[in-house]
């Protein structure tokens, strides 16, 4: 299976390396165009390199009806999702998340019912407002748990990347690099700026690229707001609930709407987009997981609006089921693309330093 | 339906869509009617790449200044002069304003990279190819309100007096009629159509395999001309150029170039050299190789390389056929071997000294009293394993077509056709008489398909 779509992708970029027309679109062809082989490395590279713009696609002179037949995207995303499987620790559970979106809810609501069930058996806690349902430090014995083996089995799955795609020892300014093109997404501004094309066949926009930063900095500064709140609560002394002009809540009030946001536009641009230029497999699991990751900052949101209202226990055990299910599923869900990419990104920097030398 | 166009554009390609843009910005209400369904849209734009341009200060991606002596001098170089001088001077003079205009209405270029630094002075590379230049023209002809048929193939159009009358088309089995006020033929050459080619050039063509659209079949320039409308052009001369011979017989497009022959020798089937392979820098050569293969028997060609020149030309799509002595690849390429062995150590033995041997420059490393010599990068064909690639001619485009005065207006003994205009390939042999210059199609297209849209609406409005 996993041979296959490296050979597929290989045949496709062969024909791209005899072209070259769509060089200036992003990341991938300069990588490409630099060899006239690709080894089993290469491609995996090459693979997760590609954000999936489609410029070159909806570009390319050799797409079906032509009998050379090339979809560029959706042959990389075969290959990356299948990459993404293979390198993740235990791999066994990957395959099943990935191309699940069914996997993912039922996971989820597993977390759900499992925290509700800790609150209920444990009763009333000592503390006052969430830690009355739930105490702190039940609260961190499950997350710290949850946030760090994920993370264990990240670093294991990068490890195989690095391995597979020939890096070599990372240095300062591949690690600025890459992380400067993920923090503006030049990938998915189309070499002229324009955009990429996605929920509008050949038409260039920056939604996909707004929805996406949408997501990933609302993202972040949700998990800042998290940070600021364990640092209040540990080195201050002040355990939550925080005021509207406290630390966590200033971060995570906006990051909270821009991730809820985020998501659902991204949602609603994915629907429109032609599943048949992506990994169609992996399209359920990628919808469950945008799906999860806007609830995340929905229930999140919705806590602190309703936070006092009856409904509170309930949207509690909603929203840290949810929060859980995210971080258990990190390195099976697209939520892993975050990290190959950005391994890819700093691998290509090293490929352009060894250019110039 | 009937009467609701002032304007008909014939054809779907970069200088149809030219005259359209044009057209419906000066208030004209203009239908595309494209032979093509919607996927292979865009006739051979879609395999296009550049836009050769004049200019006398940095413009957009292109370097330095290319002013219209130096730009003419080039087209009559490969021309060998064969070329209508006033026409040809008003494309070049008015390329310039082009490129803004161009992208205005959504084309993108590229910045000079490693495919195409050689020309980063003078051509201007479209970022993604004709394709997406071709998708941006569609998008913003339809902001502008032109109506486009896919699948609708003119069948004639009926020239009564000084006028055209009336023109058929049929989508699908139907057929049906319009009645604009003006038409514009922007369907370019006759290629595709292979019984035509053979009448032109003899049984060989049926050889000839085909780079562009297989739509491009010359129905409406046959339908024109058949009505006493004035044709330009040797129906001998084409764009041609030497591709891999295991190309498609259309379509094949870019991907089957190669540009090996300066490092190589080429031979015809009986194993034997015919012409200067290192005559000038490939981009410079590569469109008369197409005259030269099809000169031979059985309009083939094999150009041979060592394992030393394999990294010095960009990979083709097809890998070369491989073989650790010569005797065997000439058996893999079913050439009589001893007589290929015999061209190679004739060759390898009139190679001076090859060390100031250099790839992307004219080095002046030549033969020794060899017939024809090799006039630059000759180096002996020596280190193992060998390498060879089949060579075919490759048609672009065909140059008879529509003759067209400066305002791209078609004419019947010599008197204009109130209501008729040409734009693109269907009309470049009224400039072009031979040869073919890179880039410079585009610039035809896009110079005489504003032309054509502009005149055509004033005519109209």
């Amino acid at each position: 299976m996993q041979i296959d779509l490296i050979q597929e992708a290989r045949r496709q970029t062969e024909i791209c390396n005899a072209c070259r027309y769509c060089e200036g679109y992003c990341s991938v062809f300069p990588a490409l165009h630099a060899k006239r082989a690709f080894s089993d490395g290469d491609i995996t590279q090459l693979a997760n390199l590609c954000h999936n713009c489609r410029g070159c696609y909806y570009a390319c002179q050799y797409a079906a009806p032509h009998e050379f037949d090339l979809n560029l995207p959706a042959a990389l995303a075969e290959v990356r999702q299948a990459s993404w499987e293979q390198f993740a620790f235990p791999n066994r559970l990957a395959a099943s998340f990935q191309k699940n979106g069914m996997a993912i809810a039922i996971f989820a609501t597993l977390c759900f019912a499992a925290l509700f069930g800790l609150a209920r058996w444990l009763g009333q806690g000592a503390g006052a407002g969430f830690y009355g349902v739930l105490s702190h430090n039940l609260m961190v014995a499950i997350f710290t748990p949850a946030f760090l083996l994920p993370l264990i089995s990240i670093a294991l799955g990068l490890r195989r990347y690095w391995v597979a795609v020939g890096g070599k020892p990372v240095a300062f300014g591949d690690v600025m690099q890459a992380f400067l093109a993920a923090a503006n997404m030049r990938n998915l501004a189309g070499g002229h700026g324009d955009g990429c094309n996605f929920e509008d066949e050949d038409r260039f926009t920056h939604a996909r690229r707004m929805a996406h930063q949408l997501v990933l900095f609302g993202f972040l500064l949700c998990f800042a707001s998290t940070a600021a709140g364990t640092i209040l609560h540990y080195v201050f002394n002040m355990p939550a609930p925080y005021g509207l002009f406290s630390l966590p809540k200033l971060l995570g009030v906006p990051g909270g709407l821009m991730l809820t946001a985020g998501a659902l536009w991204l949602f609603i641009l994915k629907l429109r987009a032609d599943p048949a230029l992506g990994a169609l497999a992996a399209r359920s699991g990628e919808f469950g997981f945008i799906a999860l990751l806007g609830f995340v900052g929905f229930s999140g949101l919705a806590l602190y609006g309703l936070g006092q209202t009856a409904l509170m226990p309930t949207l509690l055990a909603l929203h840290l089921g949810a929060v859980l299910a995210f971080f258990l599923l990190t390195p099976y869900t697209k939520m892993a693309h975050g990290f190959y990419r950005l391994a890819a990104l700093v691998r290509d920097a090293q490929r352009q330093r060894d250019e110039v030398r | 339906m009937a009467a609701s166009y002032d304007i008909v554009v014939i054809g779907g390609g970069n200088a149809a869509l030219c005259a359209a843009m044009t057209a419906a910005e000066l208030g004209a209400r203009v239908l595309i009617l494209e032979a093509a369904p919607k996927t292979y849209r865009g006739g051979n734009s879609r395999h296009t790449r550049n836009f050769r341009c004049m200019h006398s200060a940095p413009l957009g991606p292109l370097t330095g200044h290319y002013d219209e002596e130096e730009y003419m001098a080039d087209l009559m170089k490969v021309t060998a002069g064969k070329t209508h001088e006033g026409l040809a001077r008003m494309a070049i003079q008015r390329s310039e304003e082009c490129l803004p205009w161009m992208e205005s209405r959504g084309v993108r270029f590229q910045p000079p990279l490693s495919g195409t630094l050689s020309l980063a002075r003078t051509n201007a590379f479209f970022l993604g190819g004709g394709k997406s230049l071709v998708n941006a023209y569609y998008r913003t002809a339809a902001a502008l309100g032109v109506d486009v048929l896919y699948d609708a193939k003119v069948t004639h159009l009926a020239v009564e007096g000084d006028k055209v009358a009336y023109l058929d088309y049929t989508q699908g089995e139907v057929a049906h009629r319009l009645e604009p006020t003006a038409t514009i033929v922007a369907s370019g050459g006759f290629q595709a159509d292979t019984d035509w080619l053979a009448r032109a050039w003899g049984p060989a063509a049926k050889n000839f395999l085909i780079r562009g659209t297989p739509y491009n079949r010359g129905v409406v320039l046959a339908d024109l001309l058949g009505q006493g409308v004035d044709q330009v052009g040797d129906p001998t001369q084409c764009h041609a150029v030497a591709i891999d011979g295991r190309a498609p017989k259309f379509d094949g497009g870019i991907v089957t170039r190669l540009d090996c022959v300066p490092f190589s020798i080429v031979v015809n089937k009986h194993a034997q050299r015919f012409y200067d392979e290192g005559e000038d820098v490939w981009p410079k050569r590569y469109a008369i190789w197409g005259r030269l293969v099809a000169a031979q028997p059985d309009q083939v060609g094999y150009a041979i390389i060592d394992a030393r020149s394999l990294p010095l030309f960009m990979p083709s799509v097809f890998p070369p056929i491989k073989a650790a002595t010569i005797e065997d690849l000439a058996r893999k390429l079913d050439l009589p071997a001893e007589k290929l062995r015999q061209t190679i150590e004739e060759f390898n033995a009139s190679c001076g000294d090859a060390s100031g041997f250099h790839p992307t420059e004219l080095d002046g490393v030549a033969t020794v009293g060899l017939s024809p010599p090799k006039t630059n990068w000759a180096r002996p064909i020596a280190e193992a394993p060998f390498y060879a690639y089949s060579l075919r001619t490759g048609v672009t485009f065909t140059y008879l077509g529509l003759k067209v005065d400066a305002t791209a207006q078609c004419s019947i003994a010599e008197r204009p056709v109130q209501n008729l205009w040409a734009a693109g390939e269907t009309m470049a042999g009224s400039i072009l008489g031979q040869g073919y210059l890179a880039g410079f199609g585009m610039t035809i297209g896009t110079v005489f398909g504003r032309i054509a849209g502009n005149e055509a609406a004033n005519y109209a409005n």
